[in-house]
């Protein structure tokens, strides 16, 4: 003879105050067993509904149509109802069975690398190189001139490493994938030009909300709109003042050759997560592109696993990710403290090269590929006898103010050359116009639509400036 | 029958009250029993630790007040993109991504087929509801012919489009492996939906494969009915356009176990191709007579003529030589037919401008391109040019030495016309002395690696183009 297995057998409890009165126990019931309640409960203003156990074939029907997570549920074993009944809801649910230990930070290591030989590389391909050293395993992204290669070179090197590249259905997708590896506390990052840039705003605004560590790196072309794919600076009003909706800033670095390209990208993991918090490079086209010597670094990294991650084991299971806090006040003292964190990038963040400032009479401002044409421009006017200087962010957001009042103290006429109309200049304006210091006269070299300004425009142009002065 | 919830909903309104044992849901919505379903399968598979839930905007952005599991908010419509991201991040999480009707089927559309269409295993709960609840009963992309709404005030019409049937749309991809549609308007079908969820999960969990469960539920509130009239409307109205029951039951074995990732130097610095050895140098220095510190050289032609190829090899090999040079190409959007020109400069120092407005050199595959760019070339410098495709060239400066080597027929006359690029690299550099032709060749040595015939080929076409250009072939010395 087969004996059945004693199958437990729920009693249904509900404590009245947790009753919405949605009737949905009371059709589930084969026994009839519930009715309508028409006693209103004093704390929600419900008629809680009335169980009558008399008839009771505890089948457990009732506990699988009660919506709320504490409504019907099975009377604890060793407890009867009037036990129950007597008890208060609120020390019956103890808020302390929740509690777990905040999980340890696995710290990054930094694993040596021998003496390597240098290699030629593009600058997109500097940048993936950069990334995977600085242990990014995780790529996600679409395929956009003039950024592709950098994803092409990842969809190579990841498979062979352990890792992932996922070619996104759009850089909207993109971005919340990256919200979604990063939130597991992995390092993760894209590659992306203008148009599919401004796609991953919607993310980027979240990743910030968030507090979520992740690496875009933007090669600009030419806008608006589709434009061109010819090289261009016109996106540094959108990582310094634009980055989605709300308040929201990200440090933005901005290489000007391939072995930035490279050493920036690897940094700037590290700078996300120190900072929990996007980190963008901004390249122009021709930074992409260009192709030059690259030394390697001595380490790459090994990333560790921070405590805020949900990573979805067992230690960080009570971790949360959101952007959403109703709570008026709760928002407000979330912005505060990510206004802490931007002044903190801010005072801990400016980076820039000046480069034969110290006499300078003539300083130009320039970053990314035009940096390097304003320096060979300062070589050729230097020979002419004029003393011109370069002053060069490095950092965009935040602008490196400190250096460039450094710069700016033997008061030179400064000259911004960008492939823009002006977004670098208003940055320079916006930092010096912060610190409570008037700018000077600024004289610019613009290029737009896909083009650099070029050495011969920055030579000509503060020539003809100087020449001004003299006459 | 204790599901993974929180004792005390601390993240409601600070867990205040009433907040801290009940939901923000309506009386009979139907999110609190696909809740009570998903937590109770979690326990029933002992998976609390692995799990994450991806919560959506709509009604259930608040999920992760309620679930003690890991959990994550999603922007609207993209939670399968966060969901994705979660799971690659740790294949052995159990990732579930929780949406609406209007976050999956409306705003989400493509981050939905996306991940479905992948296959990779992760659980979608698709809550179908036919109306946009937390925005106030607006029209949702499963809303019903002829049903009222906030934006369809008399009846979703023509104009708005018939309902989605995303079970069924989801079932014509191969990525799911399992597909369920399932309602809670009574136990029979209550019961089937935890059912359902507890499998969606299980294949997950063993690595097998993609789950997608839409359940019909009820929004009494927006409805405007009681929550009675409401099981009733999905039950007779709302089952009649979204017929319940398996859309897809696929068999598969356990695949995804992807190996962890990998940060050992050796094989990161031999995945990513750091040169093993320091390359030869050739040459005794820097090519002066072209220019004391800097010379440029512009690669013209159309796409499909080589240009970059043979500029990313006097680049290479000038670095070789200890110089810093750089490349920078620049052609149309299109792969081929579209303009191609390539810059190179080399310097004793650092190269600060890397284009090439007026080369010391230039090669050129085409008319257009020779007529381009032949003016700027430097008074004493070089053109290389195609006398093939170009029989007529321009007059240039009296001081420019200008060759013309037909390439195209001597890569035809060795058997491969794509190779004409490099016959003109010899004929170049044979005519401007810029490097030894050893240091190119044992460029394209390294980058055709074991590909002898190939490796022939090329080097005849090179020797071919220094013959024609008038001095004595090249050999690879080593």
């Amino acid at each position: 003879m087969v004996i059945p297995s004693k199958k437990f057998k729920p009693t249904p409890f509900m404590f009245p105050m947790l009753c919405k009165a949605c009737g949905r126990c009371i059709e589930s019931c084969p026994q009839h067993c519930i009715e309508e309640g028409t006693e209103v409960d004093p704390v929600t203003g419900l008629t809680p509904v009335v169980v009558d156990l008399e008839h009771c074939n505890y089948c457990g029907l009732c506990l699988e149509a009660c919506p709320e997570p504490k409504g019907l549920m099975p009377l604890p074993r060793g407890l009867d109802t009037n036990d129950m009944v007597l008890s208060d809801p609120f020390t019956f649910f103890d808020e302390e069975r929740d509690r777990r230990p905040t999980p340890e930070t696995v710290p990054d290591e930094r694993v040596p690398l021998p003496a390597l030989e240098p290699m030629v590389l593009k600058g997109t391909h500097a940048s993936a190189i950069g990334a995977v050293l600085g242990g990014c395993r995780h790529f996600f992204g679409y395929p956009i001139t003039p950024s592709t290669e950098g994803a092409e070179l990842m969809a190579n090197l990841l498979p062979d490493l352990g890792g992932f590249f996922v070619q996104a259905v759009s850089e909207v997708a993109t971005a919340n994938m990256l919200y979604g590896c990063a939130g597991a506390g992995q390092r993760s990052m894209t590659f992306t030009s203008s148009p599919g840039f401004s796609l991953m705003l919607e993310g980027i605004s979240y990743m910030i909300g968030a507090e979520l560590p992740a690496v875009f790196v933007n090669v600009m072309r030419g806008g608006p709109g589709l434009g061109n794919v010819g090289p261009e600076q016109g996106d540094i009003k959108l990582v310094c003042r634009g980055l989605g909706h709300g308040n929201t800033h990200a440090l933005v670095l901005a290489p000007a050759s391939p072995q930035e390209m490279l050493d920036l990208t690897m940094e700037a993991f590290d700078l996300a997560f120190r900072y929990r918090n996007p980190v963008i490079v901004v390249g122009d086209g021709y930074l992409g592109q260009i192709a030059g010597r690259v030394t390697l670094p001595d380490h790459l990294v090994k990333p560790g696993l921070p405590s805020w991650a949900v990573y979805g084991d067992a230690a960080h299971r009570g971790n949360l990710h959101t952007s959403i806090l109703l709570n008026e006040p709760d928002l407000e003292a979330h912005n505060r403290h990510l206004n802490d964190k931007y002044r903190r990038i801010s005072e801990e963040q400016q980076r820039w090269d000046a480069h034969q400032t110290e006499d300078a009479e003539w300083l130009i401002v320039a970053c990314n590929t035009p940096a390097r044409m304003a320096q060979g421009a300062v070589k050729e006017l230097r020979e002419r006898g004029i003393k011109v200087g370069l002053f060069r962010p490095v950092s965009l957001w935040p602008f490196p103010v400190d250096g460039l009042t450094e710069a700016l103290a033997r008061k030179p006429r400064v000259v911004v050359v960008e492939a823009g109309s002006g977004q670098l200049e208003d940055e320079l304006r916006m930092a010096l116009s912060r610190r409570g210091l008037a700018p000077p006269r600024i004289d610019h070299v613009q290029r737009l639509g896909g083009v650099l300004p070029q050495q011969r425009e920055i030579v000509d142009r503060v020539a003809a400036l100087a020449e001004e002065v003299v006459s | 029958m204790t599901g993974v919830f929180y004792e005390r909903f601390t993240r409601h309104s600070h867990g205040e009250g009433l907040k801290g044992l009940s939901t923000h849901y309506c009386a009979g919505c139907g999110h609190g029993l696909i809740h009570k379903y998903l937590a109770e399968s979690i326990t029933e598979l002992g998976i609390e630790d692995r799990t994450v839930a991806i919560s959506p905007v709509g009604c259930a952005v608040f999920m992760y007040y309620y679930l003690d599991v890991g959990n994550t908010q999603a922007a609207h419509g993209r939670a399968p993109a966060v969901g994705l991201g979660h799971k690659l991040a740790n294949p052995n999480s159990v990732v579930v991504s929780y949406q609406g009707d209007g976050d999956l089927a409306s705003i989400g559309l493509a981050e939905i087929m996306q991940a479905t269409q992948l296959g990779i295993p992760m659980t979608f709960i698709f809550i179908n509801n036919a109306i946009y609840g937390m925005t106030g009963g607006q029209m949702a992309p499963t809303s019903l012919m002829e049903q009222r709404t906030t934006t369809s005030p008399s009846g979703r019409g023509r104009m708005e489009g018939g309902p989605m049937r995303m079970a069924e749309i989801v079932a014509q991809l191969d990525g799911p492996m399992y597909i369920e549609r399932c309602a809670l308007y009574d136990n029979k079908q209550r019961v089937r939906a935890h059912k359902a969820i507890k499998k969606a999960l299980t294949l997950q969990m063993e690595g097998r494969g993609l789950s997608f469960i839409e359940i019909l539920s009820e929004c009494p509130t927006h409805w405007h009915m009681t929550p009675v009239e409401s099981e009733q409307w999905v039950k007779e109205t709302m089952t009649a356009v979204f017929p319940l029951g398996v859309k897809k039951d696929e068999a598969r074995e356990p695949w995804f176990h992807p190996d962890p990732p990998r940060f050992d130097a050796e094989h990161v610095v031999d995945t990513i191709g750091v040169p093993k050895r320091e390359p030869t140098r050739y040459g005794a220095g820097f090519p002066t007579h072209m220019d004391e510190l800097e010379v440029g050289v512009k690669f013209a032609g159309s796409g499909g003529d080589g240009a970059q190829t043979i500029a990313a090899f006097l680049n290479k090999a000038a670095i070789n030589e200890g110089f810093d040079s750089t490349y920078i190409p620049s052609y149309g959007p299109e792969s081929r037919g579209g303009t191609s020109y390539a810059d190179i400069r080399m310097a004793v120092g650092e190269v600060l401008s890397p284009s090439c407005p007026e080369p010391h050199a230039l090669i050129a595959f085409n008319p257009m391109s020779l007529e381009k760019f032949g003016p700027a070339v430097r008074p004493g410098g070089v053109i290389v040019y195609d006398s093939t495709v170009i029989p007529e060239p321009p007059s240039f400066d009296t001081s420019v030495k200008v060759i013309g080597v037909p390439c195209t027929e001597a890569a035809m006359d060795i058997g491969k016309r794509l190779i004409k690029n490099i016959v003109a690299l010899g004929a170049f550099v044979a005519a401007t002395e810029i490097l030894p032709a050893e240091a190119l060749l044992s460029v394209m040595e390294d980058k055709l690696g074991a590909d002898c015939t190939m490796l022939a080929m090329n080097t005849e076409a090179f020797n071919r183009g220094m013959a024609a250009a008038g001095t004595s072939p090249g050999t690879v010395g080593r």
